[in-house]
């Protein structure tokens, strides 16, 4: 199974949870499939998915999930130690670990070599880490949700993608109804 | 009071509750004074552009964000600065120690200073100086301005200013 795959399998979980995506594909591909306002979709800055879904996570009390990959982990390193330590039990960190750069080209990237992400997250003080292969995606990110304990999850899949179509959307229209949508569902 | 719990108690005024920060040894007191703020949630940060991503995050989930950091900083975050806070109108208050002015120490932090307003400048980021200690009655005005206009806002807090305060 190929990332746009592992995400088909995770919209009935997903969808109607906060997310916030990846840039790149993950983002067109999470658009394609199930645009919804519940969904930030990054349009730029390469890396920053976990720390915007962390910071969401924790100013406010809904659940939220991060859609990364390993190239952004990769990107973004001190990212582990921050969650590790400030825990947010409404987080789940996603990490679509397809060992490969695959918006620029599917070039490896170490995660597929060498180095275990999840390894990492575990070194780096998260209590809970899960590592699974793409037919359990699903099934991981909905454990997660039910245990109300901050996880990150490595699901390695296959390198390689589909063609999509670019957002189309203004950026402050994404962060707009993203912010009506977290904020209606506080007041709740 | 004193210029670190001034400038806390501006923060607060203008309900900000969620900072980060990566050290600086000018910014030492004020980051014990926010970790010390029962009002504010603080969170260090390991890199800027990190830091931004939280303060991004944590507005969209409701809770008015800064961060503190340093003006070496500039550098580290540009693209994070145009691409997120800017590309998606976040309002965003860095104050900023501003190393590598009169009376720094470290030859190499003047390499940075000589660009730092030049870079704020190229990307239309307002930009304050705090030179003297009085000039922090103006933070408050900042803060407000920074959330009504949905901008980053550079604070940039020399030597001299620190050394007075």
């Amino acid at each position: 199974m190929i990332r746009s795959e592992v995400l088909k399998t995770l919209i009935p979980v997903i969808s109607d949870q906060l997310v916030v995506c990846n840039i790149g594909l993950p983002s067109q591909e999470l658009h394609l499939l199930d645009d919804q306002p519940s969904n930030f979709y990054m349009l730029g800055t390469m890396g920053l998915a976990s720390s915007i879904g962390f910071g969401l996570a924790l100013a406010q009390k809904e659940k939220v999930i991060v859609i990364d990959g390993d190239g952004s982990v990769l990107t973004n390193f001190g990212t582990l130690p921050t969650i590790a330590n400030n825990v947010a039990n409404n987080f789940v960190l996603l990490i679509i670990d397809n060992g490969s750069y695959g918006s620029t080209g599917d070039q490896p990237t170490y995660a597929g070599k060498k180095t275990s992400l999840a390894t990492v997250a575990s070194a780096c003080g998260c209590e809970h880490v899960v590592e699974c292969q793409a037919a359990e995606a699903a099934t991981a990110v909905q454990a997660a949700l039910d245990s109300e304990q901050m996880t990150i999850i490595v699901c390695k899949c296959e390198s390689g993608n589909i063609k999509v179509p670019v957002i189309d959307i203004d950026p402050v229209v994404i962060r707009d109804r993203f912010m009506k949508e977290v904020a209606a569902r506080n007041n709740d | 009071m004193s210029v670190n719990e001034k400038i806390v108690a501006d923060l607060v005024n203008n309900k900000i509750e969620f900072v980060t920060t990566v050290p600086c040894k000018q910014l030492a007191g004020v980051i014990d004074q926010i970790e010390n703020a029962a009002e504010i949630f603080h969170i260090p940060s390991n890199k800027e552009d990190e830091g931004m991503g939280l303060c991004a995050g944590a507005y969209m989930g409701g809770k008015r964000s800064a961060i503190i950091m340093q003006n070496t900083a500039i550098g580290v975050t540009i693209n994070t600065l145009v691409t997120l806070i800017q590309y998606y109108h976040i309002p965003l208050p860095m104050l900023i120690s501003y190393r590598g002015e009169l009376g720094e120490p470290v030859a190499c932090q003047a390499e940075m200073a000589v660009h730092t307003k030049a870079l704020l400048a190229q990307l239309n980021i307002p930009t304050y100086h705090f030179h003297h200690a009085d000039d922090v009655h103006e933070l408050d005005a900042i803060l407000e301005y920074c959330f009504m206009c949905r901008k980053p806002v550079a604070i940039l807090t020399d030597a001299s200013f620190w050394k007075g305060a």
